[in-house]
């Protein structure tokens, strides 16, 4: 993927320089050759409207070509694949908090094998943060009360640079950190010692605790909408619309149930805002995706990556 | 023609006719508003370019050791709001504009002096703003005032910034309402559109611009100055409120005010080169369309500013395609020029030098815009140096030489006397070699992944060499910026005095003394003659040697 | 074509003592100004435009909590408010008329009549923003609550932070409306000096009509305001 964009780049590079120095050289030469001589007044020419046309035409199509690759890598790079790994990522001033789906966490340091797509969802605790991998080319802006998503494939192994790319205090500069991309069977090791219990356990036990099993049952009884195979698909609301049921869908409806209430249910389920922490509820939101899903806590069949606003 | 004569013999101009304090401080004169404008713009220059050193010198190694973080993060801040708000905003039509529109036209003033009176007050009353904002511990929210950063999570003077920005501002709208309704209403018999110099017709797209985008930062400004005060959650995610919606609110004046900044300085280019390659500009219509074209595209690629901030995949696309269509009217510009230049009879004076330097430099400036502009490419260099460099490239390779430019061009105009022309030339060169130096290691680093906004970079010290090739620049540069201020001053005592016309060129300005009447003109001007008419100017005139 | 006549000297600049140095003719100055009013007014339709603009988001997002806090709002003070700034707007195109026919005292009594629903309609406002403090309705306070239900849904509770929201909107928008009207208040009191003195006739009235411009700008604004922020989801 980095390829990809270094490939466009290395293009735009090169349509550039031409372009660069065709101008440089064409001021230079006329400079040089038409310096005032006595006896050879300026030749005055009004214009052309076929070079007008000409040198607005061809540029814009060569621009087309620009937006149109750019637009390609962006489609890819904006849908993670549906098989990825998960890692939810909480950021706050002025460090990067992860959490595997298998339990592990990490600040400031993400593990992760070689050749397994990793989709990051994300969220901030305070301000507006940015989680940039230069090696890999990717950037999101981390927001704080809700949810955005990036995601990477790594293919060599290594450390890589991660640096928070949107201003946010004092320490901005400081709230960096690495991308340690290793062989399948280190990572194995690496994640073998630890012993965590798995984000979506974590997320059950905290179903339970909170009371939200006592509304959300897995039969058709309960006062709150069942959720089992629930995530990625589309919600009909009471208002009449419909909405895909994605992260940001279920982080909305945890804290603001009665956004968006569900099409012959009563809008009775309280909210948890200040109740429970980020990652808490990512917690909660990765264990109501596992549900109905194959069990696989690196798979998690997802829609669109975030709801955004236009 | 009689030319009042004062009692000490010299002849009557808009600077001698009364001296006094008062007489400036009170004056409706747009010549005098616009040297009243000059010493503003110029204080504020310094310290902008005062900040920039100190970021530059901060850079030159890795850790963060001159300044502690918070002073960095308030030294770009103030650095940037400075120079966008208090220097490129109002550097060339409060100035230049000021000064000339009003001469171009054929008119004796603006339609509002006593308006343009008090755009400059309130200049000055946001300056002060600004000035006590610095004094007082300073801002650091970034130029861009982003929330919930700036409304929640910092403890310094983001409400008085916030009010000078928003002062200002007004200052900004109302000049571009009087050159609006000046170049409608105000033109002498025979200049029509159609005879208007380019200079004029930059200045009135820009006034569009100002008119229309800076009211929506104000109102954007006052949200924030509002809910930091009173906590309230328009911008806040944890009160319901949305951090996105300033940024849209923001950008939607923020980018077409880069265009406030570039379109003036885009027609003193045109000036300019025609009268050191004795032409008449290629394309007149579309030079003037290009104008209106880049004002009016401008409004509508804002959110390119916020690919990366969350906005819809959709709205990215739009955004990017629409980013396009404005770079067009930009090449446009920059092919007519250089036509202009085909089979001219061309002089290197300094304003034709500076105008070289503006030609090459806003073309890779506005190159690397069209890499910003896509979509794949943007994921990766945006908020990085590869940023700051295309900017940079812009606003001050394009419009700071071409103010520059402008200001040697017209100096004979505006103070009656010549600058020496030896030190001119060696100023330009001395800017255009800084600033290259300056940024365009910075393009690299961008690509490198070095984000912007970092005090301390120890852990990437591969980034230092280009950051010290670019501080070395930034040195450069400075000594190239202070030359001209050191020279015009020096002129106005020991300079050459000025004849009407020393470069023979065309316009209505220079049919008129050098310094100007208080009046501009003795009889209203009858216009009958096409624009950059050099063709007569030059068969009229006997070959004399351009004053070097 | 706007380009003017060419100026003399001597000639109109002694007939008019109004006419100021820099214009040629008298009829430069008129539409001089009026074109300058005019552009004006479209800056402040883009300042207002940015607080519309937030408004439409968020009541896209909370109706239900913005519908809530309208239907707080007091109808009778709004429409009664309505009422008099559309009256007010009457009686400022009067003055501009009773100038166009030169009847020189009625100028006077149209504009106080205007300074006087101005000033009701500011009074009124003062009250409604009195009301809103005493039923703890003011965003951002500790104390704040905005008590029952989403209208013609009972069992959904107001949303106090979307609440705060339509509030915050509520007076930004009106506060910078009314600080509007007070602005155009001096300005008729201005005005009405000036008209006391004579200074309107039939061949001269541009401040008189260009500050009725102003007037009624304002007026087309809490034309806009009181549907927007009064009338949300309002049934009989």
């Amino acid at each position: 993927m980095a390829n990809n964009v270094d490939a466009l780049y290395i293009f735009l590079l090169v349509v550039s320089a031409m372009m660069t120095a065709l101008i440089f050289t064409m001021v230079v030469f006329f400079a040089v050759r038409y310096r005032k001589r006595p006896g050879q007044p300026a030749e005055q020419i009004d214009g052309s409207h076929a070079l007008e046309i000409t040198w607005s035409v061809i540029p814009f199509c060569v621009f087309m070509v620009f937006f149109g690759w750019g637009a390609a890598l962006y489609f890819r790079e904006r849908r993670p694949p549906q098989t990825s790994a998960e890692v939810y990522t909480v950021a706050k001033q002025w460090m990067w908090k992860f959490e595997h789906m298998e339990g592990q966490r990490e600040i400031n340091e993400l593990h992760v094998p070689v050749g397994r797509d990793v989709k990051m969802i994300m969220t901030s605790q305070d301000v507006i943060h940015s989680f940039y991998v230069p090696a890999f080319r990717i950037k999101q802006d981390v927001l704080p009360g809700r949810y955005t998503v990036a995601w990477f494939h790594p293919t060599k192994p290594g450390t890589y640079h991660l640096f928070c790319a949107e201003y946010c205090g004092t320490m901005h500069s400081g709230m960096i950190g690495s991308v340690v991309v290793m062989e399948p069977k280190d990572y194995e090791a690496w994640m073998g010692g630890g012993g965590s219990q798995p984000l979506a356990v974590t997320g059950e036990k905290l179903f339970a605790e909170l009371g939200c099993v006592t509304c959300h049952r897995s039969d058709t009884q309960g006062r709150g909408p069942n959720l089992v195979g629930l995530f990625g698909k589309p919600v009909l609301l009471e208002d009449g619309r419909s909405v895909a049921a994605d992260e940001n869908y279920l982080r909305e409806s945890i804290l603001q149930p009665t956004a968006k209430i569900v099409n012959g249910f009563k809008p009775i389920m309280p909210t948890f805002q200040g109740q429970i922490s980020d990652e808490q509820l990512n917690a909660l939101v990765a264990y109501v995706k596992s549900l109905g899903q194959p069990a696989n806590p690196a798979a998690g069949r997802n829609l669109a990556t975030a709801t955004t606003q236009p | 023609m009689a030319t009042a004569v004062l009692e000490t013999g010299e002849r009557e101009t808009y600077l001698n006719r009364e001296y006094g304090i008062k007489s400036w401080l009170l004056t409706v004169d747009h010549k005098r508003i616009a040297l009243l404008y000059l010493m503003g713009i110029t204080f504020f220059f310094f310290v902008g370019g005062f900040f920039a050193l100190l970021i530059r010198l901060e850079l030159l190694t890795p850790a963060g050791d001159l300044v502690q973080a918070d002073t960095y993060n308030k030294l770009f801040t103030m650095h940037g709001q400075v120079m966008i708000f208090f220097f490129l905003i109002p550097a060339v039509p409060a100035v230049l504009g000021n000064f000339l529109i009003p001469i171009m036209i054929g008119a004796k003033d603006l339609a509002f002096p006593r308006i343009n009176l008090l755009s400059w007050y309130l200049y000055i009353i946001g300056g002060i703003l600004m000035v006590y904002t610095i004094l007082n511990g300073g801002v650091d929210t970034g130029w861009t005032f982003y929330t919930p950063l700036s409304t929640e999570f910092l403890k310094t003077n983001v409400v008085t910034a916030a009010l000078a920005v928003f002062v200002s501002g007004f200052s900004s709208i109302l000049t571009g309402l009087n050159f609006i309704v000046t170049t409608h209403r105000m033109r002498a018999p025979g200049m029509t559109w159609n005879r208007l110099p380019l200079f004029v017709w930059a200045h009135y797209a820009t006034s569009i611009i100002q008119v229309l985008g800076t009211p929506v930062v104000a109102i954007a400004i006052v949200l924030v100055a509002l809910e930091r005060v009173l906590h309230l959650g328009i911008f806040n995610p944890a009160l319901g409120g949305d951090p996105l919606l300033f940024q849209h609110l923001f950008w939607f004046y923020s980018h077409p005010a880069v265009y406030i900044m570039i379109l003036p300085g885009m027609g003193i280019i045109s000036e300019i080169v025609c009268c050191f390659s004795r032409k008449r500009v290629f394309g007149y219509k579309a030079m003037a369309l290009a104008l209106l074209g880049i004002a009016v595209v401008g409004f509508l690629v804002w959110a390119h500013h916020m690919f990366v901030a969350g906005i819809s995949l959709y709205a990215a696309l739009i955004f990017s395609f629409l980013s396009y269509f404005v770079a067009v009217p930009s090449a446009i510009k920059v092919f007519n020029w250089t036509s202009t230049m085909y089979k001219g009879s061309i002089t290197y004076q300094t304003p034709m030098l500076y105008a070289f330097g503006f030609i090459g430099l806003f073309t890779i400036g506005g190159l690397t815009g069209l890499f910003l502009a896509c979509l794949g490419i943007d994921v990766h260099v945006t908020d990085t140096y590869f940023v700051v460099a295309h900017f940079h490239y812009i606003m001050v390779g394009g419009m700071v030489m071409a103010y520059l430019g402008g200001m040697h061009f017209w100096w004979p105009k505006i103070s009656g006397r010549m600058y020496p022309e030896g030190w001119g030339r060696l100023a330009a060169l001395l800017v255009f070699v800084g600033f290259n130096l300056t940024f365009f290691p910075q393009f690299i680093l961008g690509y490198m992944g070095m984000p912007r906004r970092y005090w301390d970079y120890s852990h990437s010290p591969e980034f230092q060499i280009l950051n010290v090739l670019s501080t070395a620049g930034a040195t450069i540069l400075a000594v190239g910026y202070l030359l001209p201020m050191i020279y015009f001053l020096w002129s106005m005592r020991y300079g050459k005095p000025a004849p009407d016309n020393p470069w023979n060129a065309t316009g209505l300005e220079w049919m008129i003394p050098s310094p100007p009447t208080t009046y501009n003109f003795e009889e209203q001007p009858v216009v009958t003659w096409e624009a950059y008419n050099y063709d007569e100017v030059d068969k009229r005139r006997e070959e004399v040697p351009v004053a070097h | 074509m706007h380009t003017s006549p060419p100026a003399t000297v001597e000639g109109e600049a002694h007939q008019n003592p109004a006419l100021l140095h820099h214009f040629a003719t008298e009829e430069q100055q008129k539409n001089a100004a009026s074109l300058g009013m005019w552009i004006f007014l479209i800056t402040e339709i883009m300042f207002f435009g940015g607080m519309f603009c937030a408004y439409l988001v968020y009541r896209f997002w909370y109706f239900g909590d913005f519908a809530a806090g309208s239907s707080s709002l007091n109808l009778t003070l709004g429409t009664v408010n309505t009422i008099v700034l559309i009256g007010s707007s009457l009686t400022v195109a009067m003055a501009v008329r009773c100038a166009q026919v030169g009847k020189q005292k009625a100028i006077v009594v149209y504009l106080l009549l205007t300074l006087i629903l101005g000033l009701a309609f500011l009074g009124i406002k003062a009250k409604e923003y009195k009301d809103k403090f005493d039923e703890h309705h003011i965003p951002g306070e500790a104390a704040f609550h905005l008590e029952g239900h989403v209208p013609r849904h009972p069992d959904i509770p107001v949303n106090q932070q979307h609440a705060q929201i339509y509030f915050s909107l509520y007076f930004a928008m009106t506060g910078m409306h009314a600080l509007h009207m007070i602005i155009g208040v001096g300005l008729f009191m201005f005005l009405t000096y000036k008209a006391h003195k004579g200074v309107y006739r039939p061949g001269y009235y541009t401040p008189l009509e260009n500050s009725g411009l102003f007037w009624h700008f304002v007026d087309i604004v809490w034309i806009y305001l009181f549907p927007l922020l009064y009338l949300i989801d309002r049934h009989p």
